[in-house]
C-alpha cells in the first residue's frame, strides 16, 4: 500500500540524514581548527557549509511536494513536518560552524591567554548532542531524544563558567578584550548549537510519540 | 461540556445474520459537524440511517440499543414522520423530484401542512438562501429541477432539506458526484449551517473530512474504532487502524 510514497518518505529520511551528518563533520573539523589552531582546515567548513545550505533547499523542496500532492496524515504528516524543523536546525548549526571558523581565523593571530579547556569540553558535548539527535531520528526513538534535550544543561553549566571564568581574566586584564570577546563568542556559537541539537530532539520526541517533550 | 443533541448507546443491527454494526456508542455534539469514516462496507452508511430510521423498513433488519434525539429514544418515543421533519438527510447523488424548483423545495412544508402561499413562498426563498443557491434559482423557479447542473441539485436537495426546519442535517456522501468547484461551495456551506443545525456527514475524502468537520468517528467491520476532535484524529490517533487508515496503508 502507497508503496511510492513510502519511498519518498525513505528518500527524505536518508536525504536529511545525509545533511546531518555533512552539519556534524562541519562542526567537527571547526572545532578540531579552533583547538589545533589550524587555519588550513578552514576551507573545508566553509565548503561543508554551502552544501548543508543547498540541502535545506532541496529538502525542503521535496517536503512540500510530499505535502501537495500526497497529503500525509498522522504520522506522516509528523514526519514531514519534523523534517522541515529539522533542516532549519541544521542549516543554523552549520552557520555557527561558519561562525565558529571566523572567530577562529581571528583568534591564531595571537597566543592564547590560557590553554582552552572548557570549550573543547562544551564542544564535545554538542557534538556528541548532533549525533544523538541523527541516531534517534534514524532509530525513531524518543527516549534517545530526551537524553540529548538533558545534555544540553550540561552544556548551557559550562558556557555559563566559561563566562564568568573569562569575565574575571578581563577584569585583571583588559588587554585581553579582543581575545576574550571572541572565546566568549565561540562559548555561545557551541551553546547555541546544543540548543538546535535539542530542538532536533524535542521535534523527534514528538514525531515518534504524537507527544510533546515536556520538561 | 457541550450539548448532545443525539446520543446513542449499545446500538447493534443486524441484517438477517449479518451484524452491520457492533454495540456502538457516540455522542453526537449540536451544531459541530461530526464526519463518519472507514472502508466502504464498515457501517458508516447504515449507522448514519439508524439515525433518522431509514433501516426500518428493509425486510430482515433488526435493532437494538438505543437512539436518544435530545433525550427521547427515537425507537420508541418518536413518530417516524415527525423524526423525519427534525432528521433530514442528504444523498450521495441528487435526487430532486422531477418537478419544479419552487416544488421540489415546497414539497416537504406542503406535505406537513403549510397552505398558503405567501408563507410558502417565504419558506422557498430563506431555504433556497440558505442552501446558497437562491442567485442561481431565483429566475428558474418554475422550471424543472432537473435542468440544474449536479452541483445545483446538491444545493436544492439541501433547500428542500433545510425547508421543513430540521434540527440534524444527515449527510451521505454529498459531494462523491461532485466537480471540486461545487464540493466546495457544499463544504463552505456546511461551514455556514452549523450555526443553526447539527451535521452529521459520510464522506470517504479525508481531506474533506479534515476540512469541515469537528469530529470524526472512524468506522471499521461494523464497529466504532476511535472517534474524537478531527484535529487530533488526523494528526494522531490512538488506534493503529486509523491510522492504517487515514494513511492510507489500510490492510
Amino acid at each position: 500500500m502507497r508503496k511510492h510514497f513510502d519511498e519518498q518518505l525513505e528518500c527524505l529520511k536518508r536525504q536529511l540524514i545525509k545533511m546531518g551528518a555533512i552539519v556534524e563533520e562541519e562542526i567537527g573539523i571547526a572545532v578540531k581548527a579552533l583547538i589545533n589552531q589550524d587555519l588550513d582546515l578552514l576551507d573545508k567548513v566553509f565548503e561543508l557549509e554551502g552544501k548543508s545550505d543547498q540541502m535545506e533547499i532541496d529538502i525542503e523542496d521535496k517536503c512540500l511536494d510530499v505535502l501537495a500532492l500526497q497529503q500525509p496524515l498522522a504520522k506522516d504528516l509528523r514526519i514531514v513536518s519534523t523534517i522541515l524543523k529539522i533542516i532549519t536546525d541544521l542549516e543554523r548549526i552549520g552557520d555557527h560552524g561558519v561562525n565558529i571558523a571566523k572567530v577562529t581565523k581571528s583568534l591564531c593571530n595571537k597566543k592564547l591567554i590560557k590553554p582552552l579547556e572548557d570549550i573543547p569540553k562544551m564542544a564535545e558535548i554538542a557534538q556528541e548532542m548532533i549525533r544523538m539527535s541523527l541516531d534517534s531520528f534514524i532509530n525513531e526513538d524518543p527516549q534517545m531524544a530526551k537524553e540529548v534535550a538533558i545534555m544540553d544543561d550540561k552544556v548551557d553549566e559550562l558556557y555559563q563558567q566559561i563566562y564568568l571564568e573569562l569575565l574575571e581574566i578581563l577584569t585583571n586584564d583588559k588587554d585581553t578584550m579582543p581575545q576574550i570577546i571572541n572565546l566568549l563568542l565561540i562559548g555561545r556559537y557551541l551553546e547555541r548549537i546544543a540548543d538546535h541539537a535539542t530542538n532536533i530532539c524535542e521535534g523527534i520526541f514528538y514525531m515518534t510519540t504524537g507527544h510533546r517533550l515536556e520538561f | 461540556m457541550n450539548n448532545m443533541k443525539i446520543t446513542v448507546k449499545d446500538l447493534n443491527l443486524y441484517y438477517g445474520d449479518f451484524q452491520a454494526l457492533k454495540n456502538i456508542n457516540i455522542d453526537i455534539e449540536e451544531r459541530k459537524i461530526t464526519a463518519l469514516i472507514g472502508p466502504s462496507g464498515c457501517g458508516k452508511s447504515t449507522f448514519i440511517k439508524t439515525l433518522n430510521r431509514m433501516n426500518d423498513l428493509i425486510e430482515g433488519v433488526k435493532i437494538d440499543g438505543n437512539v436518544m434525539l435530545d433525550g427521547e429514544d427515537i425507537y420508541k418515543d418518536v413518530d417516524v414522520i415527525k423524526l423525519r421533519k427534525r432528521v433530514g438527510m442528504v444523498f450521495q447523488k441528487p435526487n430532486p423530484f422531477p418537478m419544479s424548483v419552487y416544488d421540489n423545495v415546497a414539497y416537504g412544508p406542503r406535505s406537513h401542512g403549510v397552505k398558503k402561499k405567501s408563507i410558502l413562498d417565504e419558506i422557498v426563498e430563506k431555504s433556497l438562501r440558505s442552501a446558497a443557491i437562491w442567485d442561481e434559482a431565483k429566475d428558474r423557479l418554475k422550471k424543472n429541477a432537473l435542468g440544474f447542473s449536479g452541483g445545483q441539485q446538491q444545493r436544492l436537495c439541501i433547500a428542500r432539506a433545510l425547508a421543513v426546519e430540521p434540527e440534524v442535517l444527515l449527510m451521505d456522501e454529498p459531494t462523491s458526484a461532485l466537480d471540486p468547484i461545487a464540493t466546495g461551495r457544499i463544504e463552505e456551506l456546511t461551514e455556514d449551517l452549523k450555526k443553526e443545525y447539527t451535521i452529521v456527514i459520510v464522506t470517504h475524502s479525508m481531506q474533506q473530512a479534515g476540512r469541515i468537520s469537528d469530529k470524526t468517528a472512524f468506522f471499521l467491520l461494523g464497529d466504532l474504532i476511535e472517534m474524537g476532535d478531527t484535529k487530533k484524529i488526523f494528526s494522531n490517533p490512538d488506534d493503529k487502524r486509523t491510522e492504517d487508515y487515514i494513511t492510507g496503508r489500510f490492510g
